[in-house]
């Protein structure tokens, strides 16, 4: 499935919910089954600081195509990392680069990506189309 | 007090407003206060009916302008009952107030010379402090706290070398009240100055600056009702005559040439450029709203609000209270036992029920605690009982999603 797909696949998955706790409780659910990162890369070199919540964030390249894992402090906070992730995994670094995550919004998450959160999303964002790049860019040496 | 809450609220049109489709629960007062009308209104007449530069002009409106600038100051000094209106600066708000006293410091501090500030300081009253020691070669000092987040005030902690001592009224991260009178006293028997940040005393309670002896006193006017954007520096005569000026330029100067200028006398010294003055105005019309209520009635009140809201919370099994001195003013912090504050946060949000979660701008009092920070419920005059409910339903409800 393209990221687009897959964007579109979380939207449908969460137009179900018309009550807010149920969309919450689902996120939280996600929250939970977050991919976590390996304990070895959870250091200050990985680590997202938000002024209220944290991210820690790897990426691996494996056949050309991106995997990332992640955790954070805070649960809700994980579980939106955790819909970046399935939008964003086994993906070429082209698409990545590529890819909005305009999706957030239409699913009534926005609030939760703006700056003005500080909860080290919007940076994390960044860092993983940072990695796409840094990827792209290795692959493009060699 | 109770009886008169409707009426309270009635007079702030905010309080009506729908969040996430819920009403508005306001619990997060320490970090701003909502305005009453009255306090818009005064703002909006003075632009409307009386505007002008200050101190400048002979015209009809300036002088209109001038006076009611000057009424605000006289207001301010009744409210502290400060000994004459030279001695209140206006200024951006606390921070501001803060810095000018810090900067003025920092060229009167020699190496060798200690400031003394507390455990529980906003990071307002710790970075200007740091940075004027930086470049004095002064050295820092800490006073410490304790587990229930009271200070451990020893006079020990003064020498002859302390020049000055900085710490808040109230902490605004735990609510704690200091012992500052006492601080004030054992500072003064080694002639260091004190500097009370009031910027969460000046909300809940009133404040008079010569039974204290403080020779500063700084607060916000937006905490207290008023417009943001205005603050107060109290201090002593004798204090603000010495202290150099924080910034330069209109209106603080006697006389300018190329080769010297001298300075205005205070409190014009230390307001260079165009002064806030729609904000001074404001600030005295919610400082007039805050006597007509009553601040006796106000810090009962809330007393109760904190009580009820203490005692209502402290049934939440895993429920937590960072903070639990003795003597404490309208701010509860907790933690849910299993949630991030920021969840919980997030959760009360879509409840319609507005707290502060995170540091409070207060690191060192976390790390204490070596959390990452606290959930914050932060009363006024016009929360009610109810609202005490709905936050302790919210945050069961929070509890139960998240744990
Ligand atoms: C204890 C204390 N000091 C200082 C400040 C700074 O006030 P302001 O941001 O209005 O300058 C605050 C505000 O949060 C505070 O609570």
């Amino acid at each position: 499935m393209t990221i687009q797909e897959i964007q579109s696949e979380i939207e449908e998955e969460f137009g179900f919910f018309d009550d807010w706790m149920d969309k919450y409780e689902h996120l939280i659910g996600l929250g939970k089954d977050l991919p976590l990162i390996d304990p070895q890369f959870k250091t200050e070199e990985h680590i997202i600081k938000g002024c209220q919540s944290q991210v820690w964030l790897h990426a691996e390249l494996e056949d050309g195509k991106l995997f990332y894992t992640a955790d954070s402090d805070a649960i809700i906070t994980k579980g939106v990392i955790s819909l970046l992730i399935r939008s964003f995994n086994a993906q070429t670094p082209d698409a990545i680069l590529e890819a909005s995550t305009d999706f957030i919004d239409r699913i009534g998450l926005k609030d939760h990506l703006s700056p003005t959160r500080a909860n080290g999303l919007v940076s994390m964002v960044k860092q993983m189309k940072f990695y796409a790049l840094a990827f792209k860019a290795q692959k493009q040496n060699t | 007090m109770e009886r008169h809450i409707a009426s309270i609220r009635e007079q702030f049109p905010i309080l009506k407003t729908q969040v996430n489709g819920k009403p508005l629960v306001y619990l997060d007062n320490a970090a701003s206060t909502q305005k009453p009308t009255r306090v818009v209104n005064a703002i909006a007449q003075y632009y409307n009916t009386s505007h002008s530069n200050v101190h400048r002009g002979v015209h009809s409106l300036s002088q209109k302008a001038t006076q009611l600038f000057e009424e605000a100051r006289e207001a301010v000094r009744a409210h502290l009952n400060a000994a004459s209106s030279d001695e209140i600066i206006f200024t951006k708000g606390c921070t501001d107030a803060i810095n000018t006293v810090a900067s003025g410091y920092e060229r009167l501090l020699k190496k060798g010379d200690e400031v003394l500030i507390s455990h529980l300081e906003h990071h307002s009253n710790i970075v200007p402090w740091q940075m004027a020691c930086e470049r004095s070669g002064a050295s820092l000092k800490i006073i410490p706290m304790n587990h229930k987040g009271e200070l451990e005030w020893s006079a020990s902690l003064l020498s002859s070398r302390t020049k000055i001592v900085a710490v808040n009224h109230v902490s605004n991260a735990l609510g704690t009240i200091n012992p500052i009178q006492q601080i004030i006293a054992d500072a003064h028997a080694v002639s260091a100055a004190v500097l009370i940040d009031g910027a969460q005393a000046t909300p809940h309670f009133s404040v008079d600056v010569q039974t204290l002896d403080a020779d500063f006193y700084t607060f916000s006017g937006h905490k207290v009702y008023g417009p943001t954007g205005i603050g107060v520096l109290y201090g002593k005569r004798s204090f603000l005559e010495m202290l150099p000026p924080y910034q330069g330029g209109g209106d603080m100067i006697k006389t300018v040439t190329f080769s010297k200028t001298t300075y205005a006398p205070i409190p014009f010294k230390f307001e260079a450029g165009t002064p806030n003055m729609a904000g001074a105005i404001g600030l005295h019309e919610a400082l007039n709203f805050m006597s007509d209520i009553g601040l006796e009635n106000i810090a009962s009140y809330e007393n109760q609000l904190l009580q009820y809201a203490n005692e209502e919370l402290s049934r939440i099994p895993g429920i937590r209270f960072i903070g639990t001195a003795e003597n404490k003013a309208s701010v509860l912090s907790f933690l849910v036992e299993g949630a991030h504050p920021y969840d919980v946060g997030v959760l009360l949000d879509q409840m319609g029920i507005a707290v502060r979660t995170g540091h409070h701008c207060t690191q060192p009092i976390m790390d204490y605690f070596e959390i990452p920070g606290t959930v914050r419920a932060s009363f006024g005059m016009y929360n009610t009982m109810e609202e005490v409910d709905q936050l302790v339903r919210g945050v069961m409800r929070s509890a139960s999603m998240l744990v």
